[in-house]
């Protein structure tokens, strides 16, 4: 049996704030949520619409440039995609990948932005991306309980 | 082996496009096409920036730690630099591989290539080719594929989630994986694990059988326009097995020139610098290489599919070397020179890659207990493997502390800088040359681009990004027109 709610992150873990993503996974992890299950990679990939199959809902989380420190949070739907190359694909594209592959809608699902600045390959992650980090987990402990066992709480933070 | 339209005679008097990803990291592509008043073509040049500071993120590193950091340098390739450093530092320590681990290391190959050509092939091309490449751009994309062809997108998913699970178990985690150590594996298959991947391993290959028949059948609809878009003459280079065979993992290097003459073969790529050297030139961030024996100007080859299935005499799984001796017999040869053909060749490559995998998977070897091995210990180590775009070469020097003091990379995008760069300049004077330009026009630029799959070293991909901008600059600089291309595709004017 699967756990009912996925947390999607992805970044190079090599390349400063982009680390942002699979830091927070390592969060969640660490409060071993029964209900949650994390993954990460690179980026995302058409793969991994078959990820979210036989979830109740999905978080995908990703470093951003524009989002509002310390980090934004909003529903995604399903969504064409005709990027210039599919090296990566946006969660709205994975939505619709699925909806496509599975002839169904595909599980609730969210974006959390965390804003980062600098994205060098070796460098670490920033001061100002890490107390986004922190703002991120901290409201992550209050959010998951709720979506696991009760109401969605879909406002932002 | 000319360089027509690699400079213009008096480009000050040109207007200016330039199809530029926008992106805040190294890594990205740009396209500049300089047009006359009659929008003639006069200079085209494709601009990468590769791989930078690359040596700075691994000198000082002790050696035994170089597999997993390469990873971080490529999102699109990891497994290739993983096994590539591997290979580097099994000649650090002295160590000739054990039978299991070698096998071990070659199935993770083919679940890397399978699963490579799968995304590239379904994911990435199969758009231009089933919808045509000038065709509205709101279709010609993967989703669109999906709807138009739900059949072939879904086989296209499952067999990149294959080759994802062969990874899975073999590199001990589907990212950053471990399981190539200096000397060795640290981890066999469990008879579980072998199982579990040996019961979709037939269904691999049929439908890897599948896809070569599909693209066969493009080529078959479309073969004067597929065998003239970008079409160019060119060395090619790749690894070769003693016997002549295709082998991805390892072998001696080959080259032919474009009559398919012998330039050099079974070359011991610990002596890469004895046959290659890379040129600079002053527009292009990326370095040229080129064959010594014949000079920076003539001696530039191309590498990757199309390379490979030409230069080997045979592939050593039979319904891919079947596939092989009918690309190479199709139109009295003309497929295996033409651009286009990287896409059938790659077609070819990922059955090979899943035939593969399905005989590794009934070796005992791969079961094995013996893993590591380790012999006289050297300071410098080069490993050479042919990575899904091609030849990749990683050089390290170790000092007596065990930490790396030089690291040089040779990655396949850089081998094919020269031919993609030739690619775009037949497309841009087949297509472009008197046209009033549109999206769908410079689409046949990206198209010659796809062919070679160029990394563009992606792996950091925040939110936010604009990948694509065109700008029309007249010869007095003034911006004439934009084109914006937004994160999702959509194109917008300004």
């Amino acid at each position: 049996m699967k756990p009912p709610i996925l947390i999607f992150a992805w970044g190079n873990p090599s390349r400063g704030d982009d680390a942002l993503g699979p830091l927070f996974v390592e969060g969640i992890e660490a409060m071993n949520h029964p209900a949650v299950e994390c993954q990460t990679d690179f980026q995302l990939q058409v793969e991994h619409a078959l990820d979210l199959h036989g979830r109740e809902r999905v978080l995908f989380v990703d470093a951003s440039l524009t989002a509002a420190a310390p980090f934004s949070f909003s529903p995604i739907f399903p969504d064409k995609d005709a990027s210039f190359t599919t090296h990566a694909m946006t969660p709205q594209a994975i939505l619709h990948t699925y909806t496509q592959l599975e002839s169904c809608p595909p599980p609730p699902s969210w974006l959390l932005a965390i804003r980062g600045e600098s994205f060098e390959l070796g460098e670490p992650v920033c001061p100002a991306a890490k107390l986004n980090l922190a703002a991120a987990i901290i409201w992550a402990r209050s959010w998951l309980p709720v979506v696991g066992f009760g109401e969605l709480d879909t406002g932002t933070p | 082996m000319s360089f027509e339209l690699e400079t213009a005679a008096h480009p000050e008097k040109l207007k200016r496009i330039a199809i530029e990803p926008v992106s805040r990291v190294e890594g990205h592509g740009k396209v500049t096409i300089l047009l006359d008043e009659d929008n003639q073509v006069h200079q085209v040049r494709l601009h990468i920036v590769e791989f930078r500071g690359f040596e700075k993120f691994i000198q000082g590193r002790p050696y035994w730690e170089v597999p997993v950091m390469v990873q971080r340098l490529c999102g699109i390739c990891p497994v290739s630099h993983h096994l590539a450093a591997s290979k580097a530092l099994d000649m650090v320590v002295g160590a000739k591989l054990t039978p299991t681990a070698e096998k071990l290391r070659r199935l993770m190959h083919a679940g890397q290539i399978l699963q490579s050509h799968a995304l590239h092939f379904f994911h990435l091309s199969s758009p231009d080719l089933m919808f045509g490449f000038g065709s509205a751009v709101a279709t010609r994309n993967v989703v669109g594929v999906i709807a138009a062809y739900p059949d072939v997108a879904k086989k296209g998913v499952l067999l990149r989630k294959y080759g994802q699970e062969i990874i899975r178990h073999t590199a001990g985690k589907r990212v950053h994986g471990t399981g190539s150590v200096p000397g060795g594996v640290n981890k066999s298959l469990a008879v579980e694990e072998r199982d579990l991947l040996l019961k979709d391993a037939y269904q691999m290959v049929a439908w890897s059988r599948e896809a070569v028949q599909l693209i066969r059948g493009l080529f078959e609809k479309n073969l004067a326009e597929y065998n003239a878009f970008g079409r160019f003459p060119s060395h090619s280079m790749s690894l070769v097995r003693a016997d002549g065979a295709m082998d991805l993992y390892h072998g001696g290097l080959r080259a032919r020139d474009a009559d398919g003459q012998l330039i050099f073969d079974h070359f011991n790529y610990e002596r890469y610098w004895d046959v290659i050297s890379e040129d600079v030139k002053p527009w292009s961030y990326m370095k040229f290489p080129f064959m010594k024996a014949l000079g920076p100007e003539r001696g530039w080859y191309r590498v990757g599919p199309l390379a490979r299935v030409a230069n080997c005499d045979f592939i050593p799984t039979p319904l891919a070397d079947k596939a092989r001796e009918e690309f190479l017999a199709y139109d009295g040869g003309s497929v295996a020179g033409a651009t286009l053909g990287y896409h059938w060749a790659r077609m070819i490559e990922m059955l090979h890659a899943a035939e593969t995998i399905k005989d590794l998977l009934h070796d005992e070897d791969i079961l094995g207990t013996d893993l590591m091995a380790k012999g006289e210990r050297a300071q410098r180590g080069v490993g050479v493997i042919e990575a899904p775009r091609g030849t990749l070469i990683h050089h390290y020097r170790v000092n007596e502390d065990d930490q790396v003091i030089r690291a040089n990379l040779i990655v396949s995008t850089t081998h094919n800088n020269q031919p993609m760069n030739e690619a775009i300049r037949q497309v841009a004077k087949q297509y472009l040359s008197g046209n009033k330009i549109s999206e769908g026009l410079l689409n046949h630029i990206e198209v010659a681009i796809r062919c070679f799959d160029p990394c563009l070293s992606c792996a950091t991909h925040a939110l936010g990004q604009m990948p694509l901008e065109v700008s029309l600059i007249d010869a007095e600089g003034k911006l004439l027109d934009r084109m914006l291309k937004n994160q999702r595709g959509a194109c917008l004017t300004e």
